[in-house]
């Protein structure tokens, strides 16, 4: 029922998150819809809104026609949904073991292992990437290992930084523990008679894992997914460090934009283009979850 | 040879005993239940015979098979759980097909055996409801229809009632009967509900601290309960401390502590000088204000210290003039009235000599 009260109530409980909205995502999205149908500045940066001499609005969708005209840059976005791809699966795939293994021990020991999980955060992020650097860096004792092995066998030599490769192991490094913990949230709360009753029924370890298990995980997978796909397709440190010229990502050219080229209204259609298709992939991730439910 | 042999089980957890040389054999078609107070070690025993923990000491033997080492989903039982353990991701026919698919069934044939077992528990047309759709009755049916699809040798029920409300508990206890004779499974069934035992079972283990203390069929285990712990556990019981004073062919005397000398039953050909307790149940008891003399009749007079009304029974606690109590069962049949005594009254208490037995320590 609609009364007074209850109005107020659901003012009181919604207002704060629907104002952190518009505040922190509504408004800057508005701000870059607008910047991205402006013309650059002399010098970089905004051309002013009104235009001078006339005195009327002074804008123009060619920042998208160049977009559009460049195929380079939706090969751009294709290849780092390819990177985030590759490495949200490979973080399911390490995570999950990881997760049921936490979710299955000793509730004494349980806040231990998550602590151990989201360890690497209390060091500094730039810090943690330049380490794998130098792990991954032509006089690393690992590469140099592997190399030798590589010999012996009969194949040339590989470097590892600046490639793909390396881009790949920073963001799944640096991505896991997003994985990791909606994972065992959701893996703690499954009731364990329901892998007794499935083994009872006669379900063998491979049967319970992917007829039971698996299935109530997937909403812990899916939100493990988002927190991972998305911040990766965006970021541009990790390629920055990590990727040399090869393994740039869409990231890295945005700040560019910005920073470098200092073409405000492009990196604004970049980030444009970055923005619909991280919510559009979030609404469809949302839509199967729930065909799968009914 | 029995279906289920358990022989000699004995089950530590540290340096508790939770199953103490446990030794059952269950025939093939029994409805056979395991009844003791919380904590006797009723689901460790279940759970052996399902396979999830194995035996310190002692083998489980199914149809001539030592079961040692061989996991649940290979063993031929199936089990319904105290919560149920529905999946909840599935609806209720994928629930009952689980067994089904695992056992590798022609997915052709799948669709019909599930929707006759859906039928056999009065389910027709719940099969695309999930189980949080269901309430607690319909829940318990989809986990009973799920474990016996495939028809199992032998199925595991650990207290499934528990959840339901009395009035529900009746009407599914009847189907629960009716479903086990149609079927012919084996049923061993856990319960800390001697009536729940009672009403069901054709044969009743009564287990305390890990330990059976008695076998046998409801009449017997009610009637003639072989010791203090069965006695007290089922049903209401006066236990009357004595000693035998003599045994002459059924009949013997005992000298009951601060009541006198009593004639009861000799069942076991006790010798005299034993010590123990007559088992006398209070419904055996006419309480009334002047018994007629009859020598197989135990008669003392007494004053009726307290009552409790319960609607169709009223129970008086009698004590006599050495200070013990007696407890006495009336119904309440006549017309009109709804008790028959009051505290204080003044009245006699007497039983047959075949109505109690004597319990040796
Ligand atoms: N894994 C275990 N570790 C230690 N002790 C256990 C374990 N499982 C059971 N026990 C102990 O064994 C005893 C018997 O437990 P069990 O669950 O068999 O009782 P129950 O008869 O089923 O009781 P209830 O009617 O309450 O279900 C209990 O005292 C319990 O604490
Ligand atoms: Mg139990």
């Amino acid at each position: 029922m609609a009364t007074p009260q209850n109005r107020l109530h659901k003012w009181l409980i919604g207002g704060p998150p629907l104002a952190y909205l518009v505040v922190f995502f509504a408004i800057p999205v508005l701000i870059m819809v607008l910047a991205s149908l402006r013309n650059s500045g002399d010098f970089g940066g905004l051309a002013p809104l009104f235009s001078e001499e006339s005195g009327t609005l002074d804008l123009t969708t060619e920042n998208y026609g160049r977009f559009f005209s460049d195929l380079i840059y939706t090969e751009l976005f294709l290849k780092s949904f390819a990177y985030a791809a590759i490495t949200t699966l490979v973080c399911l795939v390490i995570a999950y073991p990881l997760a049921m293994l936490i979710a299955r021990s000793a509730k004494k020991h349980r806040d231990l292992l998550v602590l151990l999980v989201i360890l690497p955060f209390w060091s500094n992020f730039l810090i943690r990437v330049y380490a794998w650097m130098i792990i991954l860096g032509p006089q690393s004792v690992f590469v140099s290992a592997l190399n030798r092995v590589l010999g012996t066998i009969g194949i040339e030599p590989v470097t590892l930084l600046y490639t793909p490769f390396a881009v790949i192991v920073g963001l799944v490094y640096v991505h896991l523990p997003f994985m990791v913990l909606p994972l065992y949230a959701n893996l703690e709360k499954h009731d364990p008679a329901l892998l007794d009753a499935a083994q009872d029924l006669g379900a063998n370890a491979w049967r319970r894992f992917w007829r039971v298990t698996f299935p109530l995980s997937l909403p812990g997978v899916y939100a493990g997914a988002a927190l991972v796909f998305i911040p990766a397709l965006g970021i541009f440190a990790i390629p920055d460090i990590l990727g040399g010229t090869e393994g740039i990502m869409i990231g890295n050219v945005i700040k560019q934009q910005f920073l470098d080229t200092r073409d405000w209204p492009f990196g604004s259609v970049l980030s444009m283009v970055l923005t619909v298709m991280a919510v559009a992939l979030a609404g469809l991730a949302a839509w199967v979850a729930r065909q799968s439910r009914t | 040879m029995a279906l289920l042999e358990i022989r000699n089980v004995t089950r530590r957890f540290g340096d508790f005993t939770a199953v103490d040389n446990v030794s059952l054999s269950i025939e093939a078609g029994e409805f056979f239940t395991l009844l003791g107070p919380s904590g006797c070690g009723k689901t460790t025993l279940l759970r052996m015979i399902a396979g999830f923990d194995a035996p310190d000491a002692g083998s489980i033997v199914l149809d001539g098979k030592a079961m040692t080492g061989i996991p649940p989903e290979a063993r031929n039982i199936h089990t319904v759980f105290q919560s149920y353990a529905l999946f909840p991701h599935m609806t209720v026919a994928q629930n009952v097909a689980f067994p089904l698919k695992m056992a590798n069934v022609d997915p052709g044939q799948i669709g019909k055996r599930v929707e006759e077992a859906l039928e056999d528990v009065r389910l027709t047309g719940m099969d695309k409801r999930y189980p949080n759709e269901l309430s607690g009755g319909q829940k318990q049916r989809v986990a009973v229809a799920r474990a016996l699809i495939n028809r199992p040798k032998l199925l595991l029920l650990d207290e499934p009632l528990a959840a339901l409300d009395a009035k529900l508990k009746e009407s599914v206890q009847l189907e629960l009967i009716g479903l086990q004779k149609e079927v012919g499974i084996t049923f061993v069934y856990v319960t800390h509900d001697q009536s729940e035992a009672l009403a069901l079972s054709h044969r009743i283990a009564v287990m305390n601290h890990g330990r059976v203390e008695q076998v046998d069929e409801p009449s017997k285990i009610y009637g003639f309960p072989r010791n203090r712990f069965v006695a007290d556990f089922i049903g209401q019981c006066n236990l009357l401390d004595g000693e035998i004073r003599a045994c002459a062919g059924e009949r013997m005397t005992i000298a009951l502590a601060g009541i006198g000398d009593v004639v009861a039953l000799n069942i076991e050909s006790d010798a005299p000088g034993l010590k123990g307790a007559l088992a006398l149940r209070p419904e055996k008891v006419a309480i009334g204000r002047d018994l007629p003399k009859d020598a197989d009749v135990n008669r003392f007079t007494g004053k009726v210290h307290d009552f409790l009304y319960l609607g169709d029974v009223t129970i008086y606690i009698v004590e006599l003039a050495g200070g013990m109590r007696i407890e006495a069962l009336l119904p309440n049949s006549s017309a009109g009235r709804t008790k028959f005594f009051e505290a204080g009254d003044e009245v006699q208490v007497g039983w047959r000599y075949d109505a109690g037995h004597f319990l040796n320590d």
